[in-house]
């Protein structure tokens, strides 16, 4: 029992990843039918939220394991629950979609799991090895999931090209890791903090090489430009579920692990990292936004949003201060939920004939379907930034803390940039508002429909002044978490 | 004062109405528009307290509600002399807004009055926020249901016309949030009445002042920022035009009072060249501009930027009239650039044409609503005895004081405003009564004459008695000016 408690504080990945066990040998030893696939699918939510509930119960504090190669801290503990409940929630989403699609398998909740353990792994890595490992449990996960539909072309393209681009940035990220540590000679991140911290680290050619190395590997897990270019072929090619996951939980987990690694391990070398990190912001900011504009698929749209929405957060990243990861936290717990939301709309857009993606399907979604066009309408107002919804506070904080550390050329091109992207976001509304409607859609599943509610009260509600609890709002609450869990990290 | 939190139930008020529009049935139109009068009427009436119970000689923020929010952003509320009045015009207007949209909008009547409620609980917001992120947020929203009400409900370029209003606003928004958070870290805190006595530096006052400059030229809008105006006028249904025309116009001028002067006065002394030389443009370009229109509501659209261009030069003047003025030419062209599109918004819902060569002798056939045009068009001219008359004349005899030149130069927009508004008032009302469409057009009816009685009546009245909203205003405008000087002596000193 001793072994047990001593691993008190990876018990959530450990029920994650025996509850995949769990459920495949049933997935196995059953019957293939829709109908048992579902049922894992639900398992597999319970686990989630198991997991998620796990990690909230811990206590407060730091923690390290097997000999400091994992950390447990709230930083950690706020990440791993946005990331518990973003894959639930996707996961939720999914089952209606691939039972009318017919590639409903027992398969997919299970790659969830994993790749949700190795998403957690990742937010309490705190050593290159696992790093590594964790890295590689999420992509490989994904990169099956990306083509999970495998008699679709598209989907088995997207999965080809998500692996191969995919390891390529691995095989960089790796390259990186081996020369930080043949530069440090360790490959702890609080060994390789204090080589980085002493003087003259900052012109150490081979450190300065393996963190451009590690920077690109990661860049490219969160699609920040210039290494976004797989985002919208992927995102297009996989089926729809899919291609809400990804937009979701990895894109957080991946997040949390840049900024463990640049604040954790190399602070020291903040010059050095600041200047990229500003640079993959502002770009990421502004293609997102432009190349958005021309885009008739609305998963294609996604695909620029998110990569722009990355370097809005990267803007908290760049700022490398307390408020500024407190930034990265709140934006990326409201940007999960926006995810979650749009793509509730997205996968509801169901006609007799099959889904459809196209933005002009939703015109006149106002019309025909009030429900679906105001949660849509809401999560384009809140990506866009416009107060008083949620999005507008993840705005409000990174572009806060770059304020403080006098970043101006990144705050002044950020807000433009939001306002180009607010264009694009506008024209979804205004297909669903002003324009004619074209034939209404099926009726919203109650799954669907649960997300769409819960996603909106939390987008219009979530920062009001509104007294939920005693001592303030939903916002509030995520606030002081968020504050917490970034001093953590410092 | 009162244990009531009357500033947040004027301004939810609304909001409630919304909701409970928003559980009726979608086709429950008439249900709509009657809440949606008794919402803007019970909010009006629940308003008027605040003139009622204002304390004309106490200077500083009246009626405060503060509550925790986020961290250090507190939900703070609170009127003074200056901000008062435009809560006033605000809850005062709406009913006419509902009520000139009764017959008109006959599409999404639910939505419609939905988005007209959701608009005036945020425009009463930004009027009585006392905390920076607090007024940004309701700034901003309201772009959400007025880009609805101009999208949905708008003319035939209604799409462009949207996006223009939304994209340009928006983008001159955001840079003030950044010198709002720019604020925050220098003074910790974002509450209004402390910032309004924290001195900021003189370098950093500069790139504040032209932050907050950004939004509010917009907003107002000034030369050569003011080309969605007349888009978004054109296109927006009649209501939607008064609101913009009335009270969303009047933000950018409550900005310049509430926040450009008092907590950046260094900046504000060094731009103030700059934004005469911005005014007296609007005034004479637009104006001239004005002449050239075909359209009735364009030409209502310059002749509001003008008019926008005697409040910033009354603001910039630095003294009592001419400020005195600006806020009182802001609540009258609130009312008689109201009653101009509602005026318009008469013919058009009869003939569904803007087109000022349509029209033509209707004095003939509409008698009474020749009267009514007749003393807007008047009092949009700036004719004594009506409102038009005091705002202008204030506003031209602060900057006499200031600067000669401005004044002689923005004299001639009187001239050119009387020129553009009685051709046009002779073109569309006197004449031959010939076109065959006009000739079985009929004159006001009861609603009509209802919605323009009241505007009548407050046109004339402060044209002939101003006191009551200068007394009301005196107190604020005094120590703004005051605060004013003492930080330009000191800053005089220093140099």
């Amino acid at each position: 029992m001793t072994l047990v408690n001593q691993l008190g504080p990876i018990h959530p990945e450990l029920v994650l990843a025996l509850g995949a066990m769990a459920l495949l040998l049933f997935g196995v030893f059953t019957r293939e039918t829709a109908r048992n696939a579902e049922l894992i699918g639900w398992g597999a939510i319970a686990v989630l939220l198991a997991a998620a509930v796990l990690v909230m119960r811990q206590p407060s504090g730091t923690d390290m394991l097997f000999d400091g190669v994992m950390r447990f801290d709230s930083f950690a503990r706020f990440m791993k629950v946005v990331v518990a409940l973003a894959s639930a929630g996707t996961l939720l989403l999914s089952f209606n979609d691939m039972r009318d699609g017919k590639y409903l398998k027992f398969e997919y909740p299970i790659l969830v799991l994993l790749a949700t353990a190795g998403m957690m792994m990742m937010i309490s890595a705190n050593d290159l090895i696992s790093l590594y490992l964790a890295l590689e449990l999420q992509s490989l996960s994904l990169y099956v999931m990306a083509a999970f539909r495998r008699d679709d072309v598209r989907s088995s393209e997207a999965g080809l090209k998500y692996f191969v681009l995919g390891a390529l940035s691995s095989g960089m990220l790796l390259y990186g890791a081996s020369m930080v540590y043949g530069f440090t000679g360790a490959t702890k991140f609080a060994d390789i903090a204090t080589v980085a911290l002493q003087p003259g680290a900052g012109r150490n050619i081979g450190l300065i090489f393996g963190l451009v190395f590690l920077l690109v590997g990661l860049a490219f897990k969160i699609s920040a430009v210039p290494f976004h270019m797989w985002t919208p072929d992927v995102y297009q090619g996989a089926p729809t579920p899919v291609t809400a996951f990804f937009a979701a939980a990895p894109k957080a987990a991946a997040f949390a692990l840049l900024t463990r690694v640049l604040i954790g391990a190399l602070g020291g070398m903040k010059p050095q990292w600041q200047q990229i990190i500003v640079f993959l912001s502002i770009a990421s900011m502004v293609l997102g936004a432009v190349a958005a504009i021309g885009q008739t698929n609305i998963k294609r749209l996604m695909a620029y949003s998110s990569i722009g929405n990355m370097g809005f957060v990267l803007v908290g990243l760049a700022a490398a201060s307390p408020e500024g990861i407190e930034g990265v936290l709140i934006y990326l717990a409201i940007y999960l939920v926006m995810t979650l939301g749009t793509f509730a709309v997205i996968l509801a857009m169901r006609r007799e004939k099959g889904n459809v993606e196209e933005i002009d399907d939703l015109a006149g979604l106002a019309q025909t379907n009030p429900g679906m066009a105001a949660t849509m309408a809401l999560m384009m107002f809140s990506l866009a930034g416009i107060p008083p919804l949620a999005g507008f506070w993840g705005k409000y904080y990174v572009f806060l803390a770059a304020v403080k550390a006098q970043l101006w050329p990144l705050a002044i091109i950020g807000v433009i940039a939001s306002v180009v992207g607010a264009f694009y976001y506008l024209r979804i509304i205004k297909v669903m508002y002003f324009d004619e409607a074209k034939g209404s859609f099926q009726r919203v599943y109650a799954r669907e429909g649960f997300v769409m509610a819960a996603a909106s009260l939390i987008i219009l509600l979530g920062f009001l002044p509104f007294p939920l609890r005693q001592g303030g709002s939903l916002g509030d609450w995520i606030m002081g978490t968020a504050a917490a869990a970034a001093r953590s990290l410092f | 004062m009162s244990k009531l939190p009357l500033l947040s139930l004027v301004t939810f008020l609304p909001l409630v109405g919304a909701a409970l529009i928003a559980f009726l049935h979608r086709d429950a139109t008439r249900n709509a528009r009657w809440i949606a009068l008794w919402t803007t009427l019970i909010t009006f009436f629940v308003s008027v307290p605040l003139w009622t119970d204002f304390d004309r000689n106490a200077t500083g923020f009246q009626f405060v509600e503060t509550m925790a929010w986020l961290g250090p952003i507190k939900y703070k509320m609170g009127v003074d002399g200056i901000s008062m009045p435009f809560v006033l015009l605000t809850t005062f207007l709406m009913p006419f807004c509902i009520l000139a949209s009764w017959e008109s909008v006959e599409t999404r009547v639910k939505d419609y009055m939905i988005a007209f409620l959701v608009l005036e609980s945020l425009m009463i917001g930004v009027f009585c926020a006392l905390d920076l992120v607090l007024f940004y947020l309701f700034f901003e929203a309201g772009l959400i249901p007025m880009f609805i009400i101009i999208g949905v409900w708008g003319g035939a370029r209604r799409v462009y016309a949207s996006f223009k209003f939304f994209l340009y606003t928006l983008l001159g928004s955001v840079l003030m949030l950044l010198a709002m958070m720019a604020m925050y870290w220098h003074a910790g805190t974002t509450d209004i009445p402390t910032l309004m006595v924290t001195k900021f530096p003189a370098d950093m006052q500069t790139w504040l002042w032209l932050a907050f400059f950004a939004s509010f030229a917009v907003k107002m809008p000034m030369w050569p920022v003011h080309t969605w105006l007349p888009d978004a006028h054109v296109e927006a249904p009649t209501a939607g035009s008064v609101v913009l025309a009335a009270i969303l116009l009047k933000m950018g001028g409550y900005g310049f009072l509430r926040f450009s002067l008092p907590m950046f006065p260094i900046a504000s002394h060094d731009f103030a060249p700059l934004i005469f030389t911005m005014s007296v443009v609007a005034i004479i370009y637009t104006s001239l501009v004005a002449l050239a229109q075909e359209d009735v509501k364009k030409l209502i659209a310059y002749s509001s930027i003008a008019h926008m261009g005697y409040v910033t030069m009354g603001i910039f003047t630095f003294n009592v009239q001419g400020i005195d003025g600006a806020v009182f030419q802001m609540l009258s062209h609130g009312i008689v650039s109201a009653a101009l599109f509602l005026c318009v918004g008469v013919v058009y819902d009869r003939m569904h044409t803007r087109e000022i060569a349509a029209y033509g002798g209707l004095v003939h056939r509409m008698p009474i609503y020749a009267a009514c045009f007749m003393i807007f068009t008047m009092a949009n001219v700036g004719l004594p005895g009506t409102s038009g008359f005091i705002g202008e004349f204030l506003t031209l005899l602060g900057a006499f004081k200031a600067n000669t030149w401005v004044a002689f130069l923005a004299t001639f927009g009187v001239i050119l405003s009387a020129a553009y508004a009685l051709w046009l008032y002779r073109r569309m009302i006197f004449g031959v009564l010939e076109k065959p469409a006009l000739k079985a057009i009929t004159d006001m009816n009861a609603r009509e004459m209802l919605i323009l009685a009241p505007l009548v009546f407050l046109t004339i009245f402060f044209g002939v008695y101003p006191s009551p909203v200068l007394d009301v205003t005196a107190k604020s405008v005094k120590s703004l000016v005051a605060g004013y000087e003492t930080a330009i002596k000191t800053a005089n000193l220093a140099r």
